[in-house]
């Protein structure tokens, strides 16, 4: 087998004047939960969605699990759960309606029943998707994306907008599947997010790689200065390094 | 395809159908505009168009000039006893009102010849103005012949009759149109057709499975008008309910199909409402729904013919009105059908699903 679930290299796509992705090189290993950080705008979105096969990138090579999008297309959706950023599902239809439909896509897979304990919400099957909360939502959207039994999972900002609770849930249902042996893809803007899930992290701003190291070891060794009195974090070093003001979307 | 586990599930074609069916009937407005509409718009006709017995014209007399009531008593008379007029007494003074008013259609002023006011520029002015002409002419003689009346009211050859068919043309083009359109503009605004290519969804299949969709509502889109038509106007429904089907169904196809062409780009409503708007006006005033298309010029006859509505309507119209074989409209379903395949085949490959 493959040892790395993906592998980019000098990655690179523009928007007309804006460069969104400038040569981006990454690597994930299976088996490991990966985390691509950086501000809106830094191109974490573009980046994956070059990697989940939905847009074409101007220059670079992609693998993903060992395969090229032009020549395995259809069995690299097979092989992979995807999350998007902002889709709404069906609200007119159930939260087993929903979970039916998208597991009827995959000719292999878990059954609905145990995807719904999955993500715990047995209960829910019957209610309508326009009646769940934000956190059910997202776990219903992740249940979708895990119905192909996927190698790796692609996760855009899973739990951005989510109470506390919800996203712990989240990652509850995300160690499930590590436990399992998948792998993890995920962009996030929550840095404690990033450093309980990730086993390494990307910054990346501008669309290019600013830091890549365990989220340990980028603590060590960027967020010093804070170390004196206490113990330091993962955000102290995102700030450091895409700096302290605010951006715009 | 062998050993395919779909955990529970349906065969995709068979899940994305019922999708469209689940979302459209938990929508009360949709169903609405599907199945109620149609009612009230042939209930509207049916008063526009009542099976009318012959309605006698109202006229009057207007009693005020000098000459005294000798004259206008006779007119009177001759008038009680002519067959198809109504005297309405109408306050001297009041005639010009009444009669701009419509309350009577003409006024006899007993002069001398008598002399008939009305207005030449209405249909039943001029009814009125023959029959009053008639029967005060005729008034003290006796006519070598009489001719018999036969009164043509047939069911199958009246305008309500041509209509209806019309009516449930138009209803399929627009409900194949907006509901095929519309909900495919909603899924791409809500990213769930991004969502859905990034699983192995088949394309095809999803394309495929709107059409589908549209067909199980199809039987009561146009049973119900049929029937209403049959049992309030007495509409003969001359042909085989097989070969009405088969034109409903290769219709609502034809224009699910263009739905789907217009709703493969468009990212907000308005933009796919402006597009059907543009694709649907031409077919509403040339297809001859409410008029006959004849009635335009030669020089642009073939491209109204062309077009898909006038060939479902001039099916429907054959199949239910003359009783004709599915064979005997096999011009106008090949019409249909290239309206079927040809917008599928350029929306599947210009669709955006982002």
């Amino acid at each position: 087998m493959h040892a790395l679930a993906v592998k980019c290299d000098g990655l690179e796509k523009r928007y007309g004047d804006v460069v969104a992705v400038a040569g981006l090189s990454l690597h994930v290993h299976r088996g490991e939960c990966f985390g691509l950080l950086g501000p809106n705008g830094a191109g974490k979105t573009t980046t994956i969605e070059i990697l989940e096969g939905l847009l074409e990138a101007d220059a670079g090579d992609v693998e993903v699990l060992g395969l090229k999008w032009k020549t395995h297309e259809r069995e690299l959706r097979e092989r992979l759960g995807i999350h998007l950023q902002d889709t709404q599902l069906s609200e007119k239809l159930t939260v087993g309606e929903m979970l039916r439909l998208f597991r009827s896509f995959y000719p292999r897979g878990r059954p609905v029943d145990e995807l719904l304990q999955i993500v715990e919400l047995e209960v829910k099957r019957d209610s309508r998707v326009g009646t769940l909360s934000g956190g059910q939502k997202q776990r219903l959207s992740l249940a979708c994306s895990l119905a192909g039994n996927p190698d790796l999972l692609f996760l855009d900002e899973p739990t951005t907008g989510l109470d506390p609770q919800s996203r712990r849930q989240l990652w509850d249902v995300l160690g499930r599947f590590r436990a399992g042996g998948g792998t993890i893809l995920l962009t996030t803007h929550y840095m404690d997010e990033a450093q309980t899930l990730c086993d390494r992290v990307a910054i990346v701003d501008h669309g290019r790689l600013i830091a890549l190291d365990t989220p340990q070891a980028l603590i060590t060794a960027l967020a010093a200065p804070r170390m004196v009195v206490q113990q330091g974090t993962l955000e102290d070093v995102f700030m450091s390094l895409t700096g302290r003001h605010l951006r715009d979307e | 395809m062998s050993n395919v586990d779909r955990g529970g599930a349906h065969h995709p074609i068979v899940e994305l159908t019922l999708t469209r069916i689940r979302e459209f009937i938990r929508e009360p407005e949709a169903l609405f505009w599907t199945f109620v509409f149609p009612i009230v718009m042939t209930l509207v006709m049916a008063m526009a168009f009542p099976s009318r017995a012959a309605r006698p014209v109202p006229v009057a007399v207007a009693d005020g000039v000098a000459q005294g009531s000798d004259a206008a008593g006779s007119i009177r008379e001759a008038l009680a006893k002519a067959p198809g007029i109504v005297l309405r007494e109408v306050p001297a003074g009041g005639e010009q009102r009444a009669l701009r008013e419509g309350e009577v259609h003409l006024i006899v002023v007993p002069t001398d010849p008598p002399t008939y006011q009305f207005d030449a520029a209405r249909d039943e002015s001029r009814t009125a103005r023959l029959l009053v002409d008639a029967a005060l002419k005729q008034a003290g003689r006796v006519d070598p012949w009489t001719a018999r009346e036969e009164p043509v009211d047939v069911p199958g050859s009246r305008y309500i009759d041509w209509l209806i068919p019309g009516m449930i043309a138009m209803g399929i083009m627009s409900n194949g149109m907006w509901g095929v359109g519309f909900s495919i503009v909603q899924a791409r605004m809500r990213k769930l057709l991004k969502r859905m290519i990034a699983s192995p969804m088949q394309k095809r299949e999803f394309l495929l499975a709107q059409l589908m969709a549209r067909l199980l509502f199809l039987a009561p889109e146009v049973a119900v008008p049929l029937v209403f038509g049959a049992l309030a106007f007495r509409m003969p429904i001359n042909g085989s309910i097989g070969a009405i089907a088969v034109v409903s169904l290769v219709g609502a196809l034809a224009f699910g199909a263009i739905g789907l062409l217009l709703g493969s780009r468009a990212k907000t409503f308005e933009a796919v409402s402006g597009l059907m708007n543009v694709a649907m006006l031409p077919m509403w005033l040339l297809s001859g729904v409410f008029f006959s298309s004849s009635n335009f010029p030669d020089a642009i006859q073939p491209m109204i013919q062309s077009l898909p509505l006038t060939a479902l309507v001039d099916a429907l119209r054959a199949v239910v009105l003359e009783g004709s074989s599915v064979n005997g409209v096999r011009g106008e379903l090949v019409r249909l059908a290239i309206w079927t395949v040809a917008p599928f085949a350029v929306a599947l490959r210009i669709f955006k699903w982002r």
